[in-house]
């Protein structure tokens, strides 16, 4: 291809790229590094129907002139990283000198917000993309199996976890679990303890959210299975059974090497989907129980205060972990792609 | 069923609306746009809509729990979207810290002369809103529940776990309390009560260096703890509609409840009658001796936005000046608060705010940083109430996590 009818072919996406993820990322690291203004406080007296009380507020003419010079806020470079809503430098070092052995260095860093929020979300991922790959891959052997006329209303039905709303289908959880729901009821009764409540134990409540994830997500990969499922060659299948393999040593040795590339697409969908867990953790109420990187961007934002450095260093630290985590998918497509060539 | 409730209500009002308009001419709104935005409850429908109704078919209203999320965004722009934003003194303090609305001391020289001076809500002389209605938690009780057990209606904490002892005890309820208490603005805003109820200071006088890890702290903490041991185990995810969704289904006989909620829970829709017919309202609760009640006084009221046009500042003046007058009380509307305005009628659901305002409580703190220490509060008390650490280390926590907070906003250095 020449270079300019190259350059023209390309052009548009550079262009949307360029404005809808390059700039946006240039943003968040900008605001990441400024903080806010020092606020000029002065002491007031605010009256209303309760009568009057001395109260503090900010000089609004003072902070003006301030924002007027820097508009951009005050140049804060890695205070906010480092500070003890983030990485919290000082206070790890701090606990990795004072604390008691290992379990107690993991305890005071569990009661930091950042790592207890990333605790919770590299456990969500690791544990639920792996289940989401294989009970994807099952779901989809089973459904290549049944009877033709009827595959149609099955592949409707198992679409059906991703087709709700990711909202709506975490709250139709939380109700059926309630400790007055029939799953919570259930498992009362499997459990033989009337007390039993999914919503007050931690460990549950997360069994619990990492359970919808896979129900949630199962169906994507189950999609994708199915489809590659269709392109396997039926003259190796057949010349597997000719050969005497059964049906689980023809899965294991036809279909799921022929299925391997579609895998690491689904895992690195995957991997990027699980680590933004966010809306099951707003409909479960669950924060009192586990916080992931995004719920703490939506706090720092969703307060009567706004924290935005801080919502953003957070969304820069999502983005590195992000990064770190598909490195290894991205180098193996790069390797297949090379071999390929 | 609630949407359902507020399409008939809202159909209903835009009817009323209409009537009163060809009446008097569009009741004294001058031409503009106003675009409402506002928490959701009865009361604050009742006003949006005689609001919209004054100034006329281009008139919106977006009323949300989400209200504060969305409001200094929708004020910050020039023209801004939202020409005003019903607040009440927490939520105030963002639209002044970011500075997106105005002093209404010209419009209501021009417009609003005939406005009680107690409903004008004024900052450093400044009149920054006006207030329609009071607001409080305070003792929702079933006096069914009480009489069984023989005991007196519950003046303080003590007494309440006292009565829920004794009504687990007689096995009449396994969870006999309940409570606001999810983990984020509810759970903060029970510690707030609670801590103003054993008289602690939030912070070093004149300053916005946090003070609350002390003794008072602690004695907040552990009163909270003790009353969830009575609640449904599920406590920390129950907000104010889960928890008056509890009491209607008759699981619960006290609890510390918002006044504005207390209407819903009296009414005959929802609940049993046996529930419904013995729901009373008590006053604001003590804890310990301090003879602070553990509750705090709130206002809601409208503001105007900063960056509109003249015009559109007068119009929206004029509507919700009409959205809050004496006119919007009728049978209907006149429980749904405790109306600032002149001739409003107490009706008992109301006894619990007003009890509240005579025991002399303390309003919602109106200082800049108070909603990040509400935030650091919200994030970290569940920890302590699961057991997980320790009262002290919990307020250590909140004290750290507010003071990067606050460095971060600029209030500490």
């Amino acid at each position: 291809m020449k270079h300019k009818t190259f350059f023209w072919f390309v052009f548009p996406s550079v262009l949307l790229m360029i404005l809808f993820i390059a700039l946006p990322l240039v943003s968040v690291v900008t605001q990441s590094l400024y903080s806010k203004h020092e606020q000029v406080i002065v002491e007031v007296e605010n009256c209303g129907p309760f009568g009057c009380t001395k109260a503090t507020t900010v000089d609004q003419e003072a902070t003006a002139a301030l924002e007027e010079a820097e508009p951009l806020g005050k140049w804060a470079g890695l205070d906010i990283y480092k500070d003890r809503n983030h990485l919290a430098i000082s206070e790890v070092g701090q606990a990795w000198i004072n604390s008691d052995g290992l379990p107690d260095f993991g305890r005071t860093l569990m009661n930091l917000p950042f790592y207890k929020a990333l605790g919770f979300t590299i456990t969500y991922t690791a544990i639920v993309t792996p289940l989401t790959i294989i009970l994807g891959f099952f779901i989809a052997i089973a459904v290549n199996s049944v009877a033709r006329a009827m595959r149609g209303p099955t592949i409707f039905f198992s679409l059906l976890p991703m087709i709700v709303t990711p909202l709506v289908g975490s709250l139709i959880i939380f109700w059926m679990v309630d400790a007055r729901g029939i799953l919570g009821t259930g498992l009362q009764w499997l459990a033989s303890d009337p007390s039993l409540s999914v919503k007050a134990s931690t460990p549950l409540m997360w069994a619990m959210l990492m359970f919808y994830g896979v129900w949630h997500s199962a169906p994507f990969a189950f999609i994708v299975y199915y489809a590659g499922l269709q392109t396997v060659n039926q003259d190796t299948l057949e010349a597997a059974m000719i050969d005497g393999a059964s049906r689980w040593e023809r899965i294991r040795y036809v279909v799921v090497p022929h299925l391997a590339p579609l895998t690491t697409f689904i895992a690195l969908i995957q991997l990027m989907d699980n680590f933004r867990v966010f809306e099951p953790i707003i409909s479960f109420s669950a924060a009192a129980h586990a916080t992931s990187l995004s719920y703490a961007i939506f706090n720092d934002l969703g307060g009567e205060t706004r924290l935005l450095s801080s919502a953003a260093a957070t969304s820069v630290l999502t983005i590195i972990f992000v990064a770190m985590l598909l490195s290894p998918v991205l180098v193996r497509t790069w390797r297949d792609f090379g071999t390929q060539k | 069923m609630t949407l359902m409730k507020k399409l008939t209500l809202s159909t209903a009002f835009a009817a009323l609306g209409t009537t009163a308009a060809l009446a008097d001419g569009h009741g004294g709104c001058t031409d503009g746009r106003l675009n409402i935005v506002g928490n959701e409850f009865p009361a604050i429908q009742t006003v949006a809509a005689a609001a919209v109704a004054c100034a006329g078919d281009d008139a919106e209203a977006n009323l949300t729990a989400d209200h504060q999320k969305i409001n200094v965004a929708g004020m910050t722009g020039n023209p801004a979207e939202y020409t005003t934003a019903i607040v009440a003194n927490s939520s105030i303090v963002a639209l002044i810290n970011e500075d997106v609305i105005q002093p209404l001391d010209d419009l209501v020289a021009a417009h609003g002369q005939d406005i009680p001076k107690q409903q004008l809500i004024t900052v450093d002389g400044k009149i920054m809103a006006v207030a329609f209605m009071a607001n409080a938690q305070h003792l929702v009780y079933r006096a069914d529940v009480l009489e069984q057990i023989g005991a007196e209606v519950p003046t303080s904490y003590e007494e309440v776990l006292a009565a829920a002892e004794k009504i687990r005890a007689e096995g009449i309820m396994e969870n006999p309390v309940g409570g606001a208490y999810a983990a984020g603005w509810n759970l903060a805003q029970e510690f707030t009560n609670m801590y103003i109820g054993t008289g602690g200071q939030f912070f070093n006088p004149g300053t916005a260096e946090v003070s609350i890890n002390n003794a008072q702290g602690v004695e907040a903490l552990e009163m909270m703890k003790a009353l969830s041991e009575y609640m449904n185990p599920d406590y920390l995810t129950h907000d104010s509609n889960a928890t008056s969704a509890e009491w209607e289904a008759g699981n619960v006989a006290l609890m510390n409840m918002w006044g504005s909620r207390s209407g819903v829970l009296m009414d005959d829709e929802g609940s049993e009658p046996q529930v419904y017919e013995n729901t009373k309202v008590g006053g604001p609760l003590t804890v310990g001796d301090s003879g602070t009640p553990a509750t705090t006084l709130w206002w809601d009221g409208w503001t105007v936005a900063k960056n509109v046009s003249d015009e559109d500042a007068a119009a929206t003046f004029t509507a919700m000046k009409a959205g809050v007058s004496p006119d919007i009380l009728n049978d209907e509307t006149m429980s749904q608060a405790v109306w600032l305005m002149e001739g409003f009628q107490p009706a008992p659901v109301n006894e619990g705010v007003l009890a509240a305002v005579a025991a002399g409580s303390t309003p919602y703190p109106m200082v800049p940083y108070q909603g990040l220490l509400h935030t650091a509060l919200g994030d970290n008390i569940a920890d302590f109430l699961q057991g997980s650490e320790s009262a002290e280390q919990t307020l250590a926590d909140i004290e750290a996590a507010y003071t990067a907070a606050a460095k971060e906003n600029g209030f500490l250095q």
